[in-house]
């Protein structure tokens, strides 16, 4: 069996024509992660540029509302570019100068990574362009411009349906005509080795930083960890450390849309069975005939037919669970979170409150629950007024 | 160079019991190599569009199984495919297709597909019903070298041949695969995703030099190759074409009365590829 495995899971499942920058990636990135310099670099850039440590933030009026354990919100809202995104692109964008690359191109579904790749693109002086799905660019359009401000090409992608699977095909498309002069920054827990293992990486900083924060805070370990999952970069990041501490629950919530008894879902793991696409071998949406089916989620980061194979084996091994979470529930959490700790999440990171709304009162007030609250919601603001009916043209 | 001593070849892995060696026993020993996708625009066009592809000349022909997401296409397949699906094309059907072809011809027939069709059917349900239909190999672009271990052995049980590709950025890489090549090698011509190409920068001929350097096993160019001109041009330097964009954009163009165009361009690639001389 190939490298990068998790159990079953992962793998280079990639044309011949890539297998070679795969191959140097790695070596590059294995490099870096030994050397010194790149570490410092790294650690500048994330700590004066991002803005981190990420704050873990006591949610004081949300634990006592709901009765149980006390609710900890791991702010990665407030980094630069507002998602944890940044903390993966700052990452491969370094380890891709030094390989000589002079190109970034990504995927984006709700822009957040595309954003953060525009942005750290202008940082470093690269050029950059990102694909997006035709549906996303009409319900995103402030990233689509946002991404232009940074100087970034958008290019919509009008294959298939339309959405964050179709833009990484489309990447994916670019990378091999151009694998020379550019490095394809995969947003996600996703892809071909070593892809799924570095995006964890750059992203474990998360539980990293949450670990040591809420020792001091409370003492002791969390009883939980929450975190949304689309292809599953946050929460790989809010697992990964805590992955040993075997009494900490990892609970990662996917998209369940209009229902997992509906058409209309993005659950991979309630819904999904075990595939080969996009590089890995992993848990996908699909039909008999392993036909990658169409998905649907009110939030366009969640809004993936996939999952990443940690996450896959994760699940297999009963060491994390995953929770759907209703487009109704996500849009009730969005708009608790905003009332009770005047906080605007994403509606991603809504799909982790949600799930905290529903086990918080099975916990004691000793215990605590920490959420990765993934991003800001500004984006999705617009979104959400359509979906309550509210026409926001004056 | 101790490569080029030919006791160093591999004659590829043990030979299986298919009709791959006969692709390229033509008088200069190169083939023409066409590729349609099932199920466009309707399963009864492409049993008949195989049928005239092997009346026109063809030495054998790659029948794709559409995959919804089909990454290493340009948008001519991408679109045949789509169209292909919406049809209802499903793997069963494209097997129906196959049962059809063979109460007609047991000339050549691969299938060239993605990895996730194959893996949900189930590799050796697959292979299986390819080996009761005369199937001869398989091409995956989404399973290279490191994860062919998987595919092969249901396939090669089978009597199904593993076809490797070989890119341009495939350098030192060649060696590996060639060695360990069956059935024929589909050397892609060019970076990127297929499709028709205005012309091919890529040293063709310094390729399959070192692939030829390992093995015996035949090399066919494939990617961007859409006229007669490019098609003698890539056979010239290897063992023969690859053609499938500019036979799905014909069928893309003319629909289900496409037969006799296609048959006329099979046939205008085929003689160019014909006149070239023995050897290269």
């Amino acid at each position: 069996m190939s490298k990068g495995r998790y159990g079953i899971y992962g793998g280079q499942y990639i044309s011949e024509t890539l297998m070679n920058e795969l191959y140097r990636l790695e070596d590059c990135y294995e490099e870096c992660k030994k050397d010194p310099e790149f570490r410092a670099e790294l650690h500048r850039l994330l700590c004066e540029y991002a803005g981190r440590p990420s704050m873990l933030y006591y949610a004081e009026k949300m634990t006592k509302d709901l009765g149980g354990a006390k609710i900890y919100l791991k702010r990665e809202d407030l980094n630069h570019t507002g998602a944890h995104k940044i903390n993966n692109c700052l990452g491969q964008a370094l380890v891709a100068k030094r390989m000589g690359k002079t190109r970034l191109i990504a995927e984006t579904g709700a822009g957040q990574h595309g954003v953060a790749t525009a942005t750290v693109a202008a940082l470093l002086g690269m050029e950059c362009e990102v694909y997006m799905g035709k549906v996303d660019t009409d319900r995103q359009a402030l990233n689509v411009y946002r991404m232009e401000l940074l100087g970034a090409k958008v290019t919509p992608v009008m294959t298939g349906t339309q959405t964050l699977k179709d833009a990484i095909n489309e990447a994916m498309r670019d990378w091999s005509c151009r694998v020379q002069d550019t490095h394809y920054m995969i947003g996600s827990v996703m892809g071909p080795h070593p892809f799924p293992m570095m995006v964890r990486d750059f992203q474990s900083v998360i539980s990293k930083e949450a670990r040591r924060q809420i020792l001091e805070k409370e003492g002791k370990l969390p009883a939980a960890v929450v975190a949304c999952v689309g292809g599953g970069s946050n929460a790989m990041g809010m697992f990964y450390n805590f992955i040993p501490d075997k009494d900490v629950e990892l609970i990662g919530c996917e998209a369940a849309g209009k229902g997992v008894d509906t058409a209309l879902t993005a659950a991979t793991v309630a819904t999904g069975s075990v595939g080969i696409f996009h590089g890995m071998k992993s848990l996908f949406c699909q039909d008999e005939y392993g036909q990658i089916a169409p998905v649907y989620s009110i939030s366009a980061g969640l809004d993936y037919p996939g999952i990443g194979p940690e996450h896959a084996w994760l699940h297999d091994t009963g060491r994390a669970t995953y929770v759907p979470i209703t487009d109704d529930e996500a849009v009730d959490a969005f708009e608790y979170l905003a009332r009770t700790e005047g906080i605007i999440c994403a509606v991603e990171s809504a799909h982790a409150i949600a799930e905290v709304r529903k086990i918080a009162k099975d916990y004691s007030p000793d215990q605590s629950i920490i959420v990765c609250l993934s991003g800001r919601g500004d984006k999705d603001v617009a979104a959400i007024a359509r979906y309550r009916g509210v026409d926001l043209r004056d | 160079m101790t490569e080029q001593n030919t006791d160093m070849k591999s004659n590829g892995r043990p030979r299986l019991n298919n009709k791959l060696p006969q692709v390229f026993a033509t008088p200069n020993g190169k083939a023409f190599i066409p590729f349609i996708t099932a199920g466009d625009p309707t399963p009864e066009a492409t049993v008949s569009f195989i049928l005239k592809m092997f009346d026109a000349g063809a030495d054998l022909v790659e029948i794709g199984i559409p995959f919804s997401d089909p990454t290493a296409e340009g948008v001519v397949i991408q679109e045949a495919s789509l169209r292909a699906l919406k049809g209802g094309m499903t793997t069963d059907k494209a097997f129906e297709i196959v049962e059809k072809v063979r109460e007609k011809t047991d000339k050549p027939l691969v299938f060239m597909t993605y990895i996730n069709p194959v893996f949900h059917y189930g590799y050796d349900a697959f292979f299986a019903r390819c080996e009761k239909l005369g199937i001869d190999g398989i091409v995956v672009p989404d399973v290279p070298f490191e994860e062919r271990e998987e595919v092969l052995g249901p396939a090669n049980a089978h009597n199904v041949s593993l076809i490797s590709m070989i890119s341009p950025t495939s350098e030192s890489r060649i060696r590996s695969i060639a060695k360990e090549a069956e059935g024929y090698i589909y050397v892609v011509s060019s970076m990127g995703v297929t499709g028709m190409r205005g012309q091919i920068t890529t040293d063709i001929g310094a390729m399959v030099r070192s692939i030829r350097a390992v093995t015996d096993v035949p090399c066919a160019v494939g990617f961007g190759i859409s006229n007669p001109e490019q098609a003698a041009k890539m056979a010239a330097a290897s063992d023969g074409a690859i053609v499938g964009s500019a036979v799905v954009n014909i069928i893309a163009k003319y629909g289900s009365g496409a037969g006799d165009k296609v048959a006329d361009f099979v046939r205008s690639m085929k003689a160019a590829i014909a006149a070239l001389p023995a050897g290269s």
